[in-house]
């Protein structure tokens, strides 16, 4: 039992060593030149060569992604709260906010730079362009499948519209909520990259990007690395706390 | 029987969920008059889909009648009323409180009690442990509803519909989801409360031997568009004891019943 709780908690860890050991091992048996796929070793040797520059650049897109991801979930909040409150809202917005959704956020870059010029601007606006729809619909989802008897229970008792969503709603929709955030804080990471790579001369996406134009792949590829990495870290950070405060909602893991 | 003595008075009472199904006649239920005494333990029975549903929300006050007039407590109803509680098949208990928290739900909601709650909370507590005590919960108040059987959810389901003193109880089809033991075990729950408490209890179930056990008075309805068909007065002695059902005045009864609504699905 134990063994095998180890192994499966170890097991993601295997496989990108697998990985990674499989792709030195192409990439020196088929000897692919590092401008075409670089082998990890090369692209490790690229991460300490210019950690410096790689450190500032990753330094300024985890902050402009945290900016923008604490704005989507303000925003994300309210809209799904008032969405999820009321038909008339929400027959009224969904619509609209899924035609906004299906945008490409790229194609709205260049029309933020010539409003907010170049800089951190673009990048924190694309970030929560891209990720306040996954936490508004999930806010909603959970305000909204309320069950119709328990609602007629605290009606009954005189129970306000408020009375209801602060008891009721908003406890219920926590868990959509969590896992909402894990969802968005991966999509914020690609809204700041794909807006870098265009509106900003810092930042990862410019790293990639200058990096790419002088083909030097396995920084590029150093790049890619640190993004994954910082993504990996902040869902599994918001997985953490999804965990430690709505356990009620996973109780299949405890109750086994 | 004189006006002060009634509790649930229905007059002739209509009710369409639209107005268009209202200019159409389409009613969920139809010229409902029915009466209650004071603590009286009606039933209603009835196929499925026959408005019994409807019948609750209008005594709950949730809806308003289209035609005629509900009274209870000698008053017209106008609003939700807070004299009443409910129970459903579903326990619709909060996952994420424990079972006291769940009982305790409605005196955070419904005045006076909601005014009073940060102060008098430990008292509140106690009382909601004496009655989930009662039936049969000791021990269980810090457990998650979860972590409870369906039969002991249903029993907390019943106490957060007690915990306010309401003076009047619904009931939909509470017991239809658990299995046949755990049902008449919940009988005898419901039973000693009632016999201790004496509130009014509305029971809308689709079983029929349940109905007779349990309730003073027995009211058939009829397929949608629901209309009562038959009032029968359950003659059994009281206290009654699970014994009972087995004999032959019981069975007739039931026996009686099911006539009556077979003669109903088949027409």
């Amino acid at each position: 039992m134990t063994a095998s709780r180890s192994l499966e908690r170890f097991a993601p860890l295997l496989l990108l060593l697998l990985i990674l050991l499989a792709w030195e091992l192409v990439c020196r048996g088929f000897s692919i030149s590092d401008f075409i796929l670089p082998a990890p070793s090369a692209i490790l040797v690229a991460l300490v060569e210019y950690a410096g520059p790689i450190l500032f650049h990753a330094w300024r897109t985890f902050w402009t992604t945290m900016i923008g991801f604490g704005i989507s979930i303000v925003v994300g909040v309210f809209l799904g709260f008032v969405i999820g409150s009321s038909r008339l809202a929400y027959s009224a917005m969904y619509p609209l906010l899924t035609a906004f959704n299906s945008v490409p956020k790229a194609a709205v870059v260049p029309i933020l730079v010539v409003w907010f010029g170049i800089g951190a601007g673009p990048a924190i606006l694309t970030a929560f362009l891209i990720s306040f729809f996954p936490i508004m619909a999930n806010m909603a989802t959970g305000l909204a499948t309320l069950e119709p008897e328990l609602e007629d229970v605290l009606r009954v008792l005189g129970a306000r519209r408020l009375d209801v969503l602060i008891k009721v709603g908003l406890p219920r929709s926590l868990p959509y909520f969590f896992a909402s955030l894990k969802i968005a804080i991966t999509l914020a990471f690609v809204g700041t990259t794909v807006s870098e790579m265009t509106a900003s001369n810092e930042g990862i996406g410019q790293l990639l990007l200058s990096a790419g134009s002088q083909s030097r792949m396995p920084l590029a590829f150093a790049g890619l690395a640190v993004i994954g990495v910082m993504a990996m870290a902040m869902y599994e950070l918001f997985a953490w706390i999804e965990r430690h405060t709505t356990a009620w909602a996973h109780r299949g893991q405890q109750a086994t | 029987m004189t006006d002060s003595t009634l509790f649930v008075d229905f007059r002739e009472v209509w009710l369409a969920y639209s107005d268009e199904a209202a200019q159409r006649s389409e009613f969920a239920v139809e010229d409902i008059t029915l009466s209650t005494r004071q603590g009286e333990f009606i039933a209603i029975v009835g196929p499925s889909g026959c408005g019994k549903s409807t019948f609750m929300k209008l005594a709950t006050g949730l809806k308003r009648p289209t035609r005629g007039e509900v009274r209870i407590a000698g008053e017209a109803v106008t609003g939700p009323l807070k004299i009443v509680g409910m129970a459903f098949q579903a326990p619709t208990l909060l996952p994420w409180r424990t079972t006291l928290d769940n009982v305790l739900l409605p005196l955070e909601i419904v005045q006076p009690y909601r005014a009073q709650f940060r102060d008098r909370r430990r008292e509140y507590a106690e009382r909601a442990r004496r009655l989930l005590a009662t039936v049969g919960l000791d021990g269980y108040e810090d457990k998650f509803p979860w972590e409870l059987s369906g039969g002991m959810q249903q029993r907390a389901s019943i106490c957060r519909a007690l915990i306010h003193e309401p003076r009047m109880l619904l009931l939909d089809e509470p017991f239809g989801a658990l299995d046949a033991f755990t049902r008449e075990e919940l009988w005898n729950v419901l039973r000693d409360l009632w016999t201790a408490q004496r509130f009014n209890v509305i029971l809308v179930t689709h079983d029929l031997r349940e109905a007779v056990y349990l309730a003073d008075t027995v009211y058939v309805m009829s397929r949608r568009p629901g209309r009562i068909l038959e009032r029968r007065e359950v003659g059994l002695p009281r206290p009654r004891d699970l014994d009972i059902t087995y004999t032959e005045p019981f069975a007739h009864l039931v026996q009686e019943l099911r006539e009556r609504i077979g003669s109903i699905r088949k027409r």
